[in-house]
């Protein structure tokens, strides 16, 4: 039994609600079996879904093998399935998304609790989780009409005149790419990052702040030196629930990006992501390029997925720490 | 109410001396003066008027029952009220001849002067014991890996920790007792060498040995520092404390000073009839 079944059991013990050990008292018969049935039902999903997904795209993994992972062509007039270029498109602009995203967030959060008058907590707060019910298309739509000529004409300039047109801003710029398509998955994960990371900071103990300004730490130092390392395993789950909508948004990134599956050669290239490429491709795909399809799709799955566990062991291994 | 004051604060120090180390507070100048200190939130006032003077090296202790405001005006010692925007104090409260509140003392750094050892143990949890201890030094911007270290161990030492932890100064604080971890608190507040120390009912969350040993450890401290407590225990006060101070709740639920002087005179012959009710426990 692994370690975290266990504990799982234990709580379920402590809490008297497990039925698996002993058989069902007769009373309990209905509820034993609907909840067994509910989970059967959960879990049966779950594989089908799965072994739908390999299945429509057996054939792109039996005719094309690694080179799906591999290749750095994706032409399907050419019969080219090679999605090293979406995969790198979508780590690349997840990640940049992050970069932008997670420094502001924190900084939102931090903003709210310790330094906003009380009075503008509330409306501040409700502002930024507007931000969250704003539909993606409208995303694209913004980024479309207002951002990519401000992209083009003064943000992408100014930060090629950084780098002197090194890396990773150099290139001819037209305002759409990896850049943009960054910077729309970070507004849209803002909200993400702020309503947790909120919760999380609040949660730090109100005795963990007067320990260390008592001390006489300066109030950043509490709230860097105590506070966030504190609240870091919540932070965390903020980041990767970030990472997971960044990963896998599709409309407003399909609307930005360029739709243009290459290697990327600077943040100011067009590209496309896996998720954009299945949503701008599948109208017409048939046979071959489905399959292919059905590849990206079980491609991004085992990211995220990948990203999800990733984050979980880390977690723990904070949290174990902490113990 | 202030009648008692003036008959009691003033007279303290000329008064026959009841108690034997009292010998010392006559001669040098108290750590801290509280002249007319109130402290009020949104208006409303929680202490009122309270003077006091608080002699080097003893342990001065405040008393009363609950609501009586001994935490709040605790906390406008150090000024932890800083952090309540609808906090509010008024009169003079004097560190040496420093008033902490006219703005030559930045809080930072009267903190460090002031340390505080709060109600439950708070050690940070994501820092080792070692980091604990160091924690306030290192906020007070000193890196030396060697004065770290020696300042780590003289104060774990001072707050009798020193022997079950030194080999283990790595593991997490939340790893020791809870007796241990206020023992730690008092080691993180000893480390920035403070002239006083506020300690706010710091028993309250322990079992009676650990109670016994941070009591032995306060008479302990009090040669290199200056104590405060705030505790609802009187057989504390009356066990630790060379000074006491009892505050009541008033007519207007604001808590005032009833009566203060030498531990053994309240205890044993208060002048305040409202003193001798709670030592005798008619009331709080």
């Amino acid at each position: 039994m692994t370690e975290e079944s266990s504990s799982t059991k234990t709580r379920l013990l402590s809490r008297g609600l497990t039925g698996g050990i002993h058989p069902p008292v007769k009373s309990d018969l209905g509820y034993w079996l609907s909840i067994r049935a509910g989970a059967l039902i959960f879990g049966a999903a779950i594989v089908l879904f799965v072994w739908s997904i390999l299945h429509q795209s057996l054939s792109a993994w039996t005719s094309h093998g690694i080179h799906i992972l591999t290749g750095t062509v994706w032409s399907p007039s050419t019969s080219n399935y090679g999605a090293l270029p979406l995969i790198l498109a979508t780590l690349i602009t997840t990640a940049v998304a992050l970069l932008v995203a997670v420094p502001i967030g924190l900084g939102t959060s931090l903003t709210i609790i310790f330094f906003l008058p009380q009075r503008l907590k509330t409306p501040i707060t409700s502002l930024v989780e507007l931000l969250a019910a704003v539909p993606s298309v409208v995303y694209g739509l913004w980024g479309l009409f207002v951002l990519v000529p401000w992209m083009n004409t003064t943000i992408e300039p100014k930060l090629a005149s950084i780098t002197g047109g090194g890396f990773p801003f150099n290139g001819a710029t037209n305002g759409f790419g990896l850049l943009l398509a960054s910077i729309v998955l970070s507004v849209m994960i803002l909200p993400t990052i702020v309503a947790i990371s909120r919760d999380v900071i609040a949660a730090v103990p109100h005795e963990q702040i007067e320990g260390a300004l008592s001390l006489g730490a300066t109030k950043s130092q509490t709230l860097l030196k105590v506070v966030l390392p504190e609240a870091r395993t919540g932070i965390f789950g903020a980041i990767t629930l970030g990472a997971g909508r960044a990963l896998g948004e599709t409309i407003a990134v399909a609307m930005v990006i360029g739709s243009n599956p290459q290697i990327p050669k600077s943040l100011f290239s067009t590209g496309a992501t896996l998720s954009s490429t299945i949503a701008t491709e599948f109208g017409e795909a048939s046979g071959a390029q489905l399959a292919a399809l059905g590849a990206l799709a079980l491609i991004l799955m085992v990211i995220t997925a990948s990203v999800n566990a990733g984050a979980r062991t880390l977690t723990r291994r904070a949290l174990r720490g902490h113990a | 109410m202030s009648m008692t004051q003036d008959e009691l604060n003033p007279t303290r120090d000329t008064e026959p001396i009841t108690n034997g180390q009292s010998a010392v507070s006559t001669l040098t100048p108290p750590a801290m003066r509280l002249e007319n200190v109130s402290v009020s939130f949104n208006g409303r006032t929680a202490v009122r008027d309270c003077t006091f003077n608080v002699a080097s090296n003893r342990v001065t202790s405040l008393i009363g029952p609950s609501g009586s405001g001994k935490t709040t005006l605790l906390r406008s010692l150090n000024r932890l009220h800083d952090l309540t925007r609808s906090a509010k104090v008024e009169g003079k409260i004097m560190l040496g001849d420093i008033d902490i509140y006219g703005g030559s003392l930045p809080p930072t750094l009267l903190r460090s002067r002031i340390g505080m050892v709060f109600q439950r143990p708070n050690p940070f949890p994501t820092m080792s014991i070692y980091d604990n201890v160091v924690s306030g030094l290192r906020f007070n911007g000193i890196k030396k890996k060697a004065l770290l270290d020696e300042a780590a161990e003289s104060a774990l030492i001072s707050a009798a920790l020193w022997d079950s932890v030194s080999s283990r100064l790595k593991a997490h604080g939340s790893t020791l007792s809870g007796g241990e971890q206020q023992r730690l608190c008092i080691a993180r507040a000893l480390a920035v060498e403070p002239e006083i120390l506020l300690m706010d009912e710091p028993t309250s969350s322990l079992d009676p040995i650990s109670t016994q040993r941070i009591e032995e450890l306060m008479v302990e401290l009090k040669n290199r520092v200056t104590i405060i407590i705030v505790t609802h225990n009187m057989q504390q006060a009356a066990r630790v404390s060379d000074d006491c101070a009892f505050l009541l709740m008033g007519e207007d639920r604001a808590g005032e000073l009833i009566e203060f002087g030498p531990t053994t005179k309240i205890f044993n012959d208060p002048s305040d009839p409202r003193t001798l009710d709670y030592i005798q426990g008619r009331f709080g």
